[in-house]
């Protein structure tokens, strides 16, 4: 697992987003400018339907912005590609694939041996602590299990960024907290970049060097806040005097901002939401 | 009293029971030759004349060539309406200009049902073995194709963004993604399909057939062979039921990931 320290540099320039057809168009990201240095932890904090996982959209290459520039290393970003991995608050695991079969999936489209690529597979899982669960399908797994496959997955291409859209919005509390822990072990053995799209202030102080704070649509960064606090972090942190202060001034942030009392904006989901399970019936 | 229906011994009797009582009550009413005026059991065997025939049918030579022609008739028509009813379902599920430019034509022949095509078919292919699977060949194909094409719309878009991220080639997202996604639907419509095969195929039979599970059931009301023809019906019955059932085993062996919701593992 060598680091990837000189890559990674995330550039937008002036990005502005537009969903919806005809008539019913609107604006969802306004005028958004980022540097992101190789390595870096960032956090996009907003309320919800402010536009994160749409950001999270372009930079992976499913969205096209329309205004503005998006690089990664200097090269402009056209279509998904798997130097930038992308992780959803529901896991996407491919249902028929076993968990081994699923995290070495990014291999094989490379076209690595099998061998080799579930050797690497079986490194990673256990790294993300799901040794013995290689020959397991997704539905067998519980939601915190689900998504360390999913992890895994993603970061056996070796992405420059990482670009998680609320990857533990799903999860008990306990659990989630003991994945943002694993997270940060990760990140620090791999050093890419992670841009990390969340609502909870918790999180996003307790895991990023960089809280940038969204307004709501059409989303703008209304503020940038240095997360000072040591690495390695562990959860006793979220009970110090000095993360108090700056949850303090999170919440100003976001209150400050716009109307306190508007209703909350639908949430987007501009690559489709999440579908249950069609049922399998026989009509015969 | 709801425990012991539950409980996993009484079930298959009472199952068993209910069957056998249905079967009494047909042989009380056609040995008493129960007369109800708008429908009359006079003319219709009882069960033991069926057991009876049955038993001739099963040692008659002529037993395999009606099952064979049958089988045959079938397998033509379901597998020429699997061919395309799933390719052309994949097709037209995933790409836009096949669902602008292949669907209306279907669309127009869809709600026709396949018996309706049997004078034309008759009239269309010189043999009347060509025309008897064409038929069966339109009743399979549809149900096939529309649970295919409906299978792949209903791919999660968030599944698919995400094997695109993971590197995913727009050909191989064919085989990878959309191929397995759709699976699970693509069998319901094979499953359907084959009911509906063996419908079309008995009707076909009826009309054009020389041999056959079809002809035999109507030959045997042509020539007043009476329990014949409820001999012919379960026969047809039993072969449709199988062969969905065999569809169904089939789905899940190869899909061993998948399980209906609500089933437990």
């Amino acid at each position: 697992m060598s680091g990837a320290q000189h890559h990674g540099r995330v550039r937008i320039e002036h990005v502005s987003v537009e969903l919806g057809d005809g008539g019913s168009r609107f604006e969802v990201l306004h005028d958004v400018s980022l540097q992101v240095e190789p390595g870096e932890f960032i956090c996009l904090l907003g309320p919800s339907g402010c536009g994160k996982s749409t950001l999270l959209g372009a930079l992976a290459g499913h969205l096209q912005p329309a205004r503005g520039t998006l690089q990664l290393d200097g090269e402009p970003i056209a279509g998904p590609d798997p130097r930038r991995g992308l992780v959803f608050q529901h896991h996407t695991l491919f249902p028929w694939k076993t968990v081994l079969d699923n995290t070495s999936y990014g291999l094989k489209m490379q076209g690595v041996a099998r061998a080799e690529r579930e050797r690497r597979a079986r490194e990673l899982l256990a790294l993300v602590g799901l040794q013995g669960f290689e020959q397991r399908y997704p539905r067998e797994l519980s939601g915190g299990m689900q998504q360390r496959v999913e992890i895994a997955r993603v970061l056996i291409n070796h992405p420059r960024v990482l670009l998680m859209d609320e990857p533990f919005g799903a999860l008990d509390a306990l659990t989630r907290s003991r994945m943002q822990e694993l997270l940060l072990e990760l990140w620090a053995r791999m050093r890419t970049t992670v841009l990390f799209v969340t609502h909870d202030i918790d999180e996003a102080l307790f895991l990023a060097d960089r809280v940038l704070i969204l307004s709501p649509r059409p989303g703008r960064i209304v503020e940038e806040l240095r997360v000072p606090f040591e690495r390695p972090r562990n959860a006793a942190l979220l009970t110090q005097p000095a993360f108090t202060a700056l949850k303090r001034r999170c919440l100003q942030l976001l209150r400050h901002d716009g109307d306190g009392d508007a209703p909350p904006l639908e949430r987007l989901t501009p690559l489709g939401p999440p579908q249950p399970e069609p049922a399998w019936r026989f009509a015969t | 009293m709801a425990g012991l229906i539950d409980s996993v011994k009484v079930r298959p009797l009472l199952q068993a029971a209910s069957v056998l009582l249905c079967v009494l009550l047909w042989h009380v009413a056609a040995t008493h030759r129960l007369n109800l005026h708008v429908l009359s059991f006079a003319n219709v065997p009882p069960p033991a004349e069926v057991a009876e025939a049955a038993w001739r049918l099963l040692h008659s030579p002529k037993l395999w060539p009606h099952l064979s022609s049958s089988l045959w008739r079938v397998g033509l028509g379901f597998g020429a309406a699997a061919v395309l009813g799933v390719g052309l379902g994949l097709l037209i599920g995933r790409l836009r200009w096949a669902h602008l430019s292949l669907l209306p034509p279907l669309e127009v022949l869809r709600p026709i049902p396949a018996v309706a095509w049997i004078p034309l078919a008759i009239l269309m292919f010189p043999s009347s073995e060509g025309s008897m699977v064409f038929i069966t060949f339109i009743g399979a194909l549809f149900p096939i194709l529309l649970n295919t094409i409906h299978g792949v719309e209903s791919v999660d878009a968030r599944l698919i963004a995400s094997a695109r991220s993971l590197g995913t080639g727009r050909a191989r997202l064919f085989a990878e993604v959309i191929v397995p996604a759709a699976a699970p639907s693509i069998v319901t419509g094979l499953s359907i399909g084959m009911g509906t095969c063996w419908f079309c195929l008995v009707t076909a039979e009826m009309i054009a057939g020389q041999y056959g599970i079809g002809y035999y059931t109507w030959e045997s009301y042509t020539v007043q062979a009476y329990p014949s023809i409820v001999v012919g019906m379960l026969a047809i019955g039993a072969m449709g039921m199988g062969s969905s059932v065999l569809i169904r085993r089939a789905g899940d062996r190869l899909m061993p990931w998948h399980r209906p919701q609500g089933a437990a593992r």
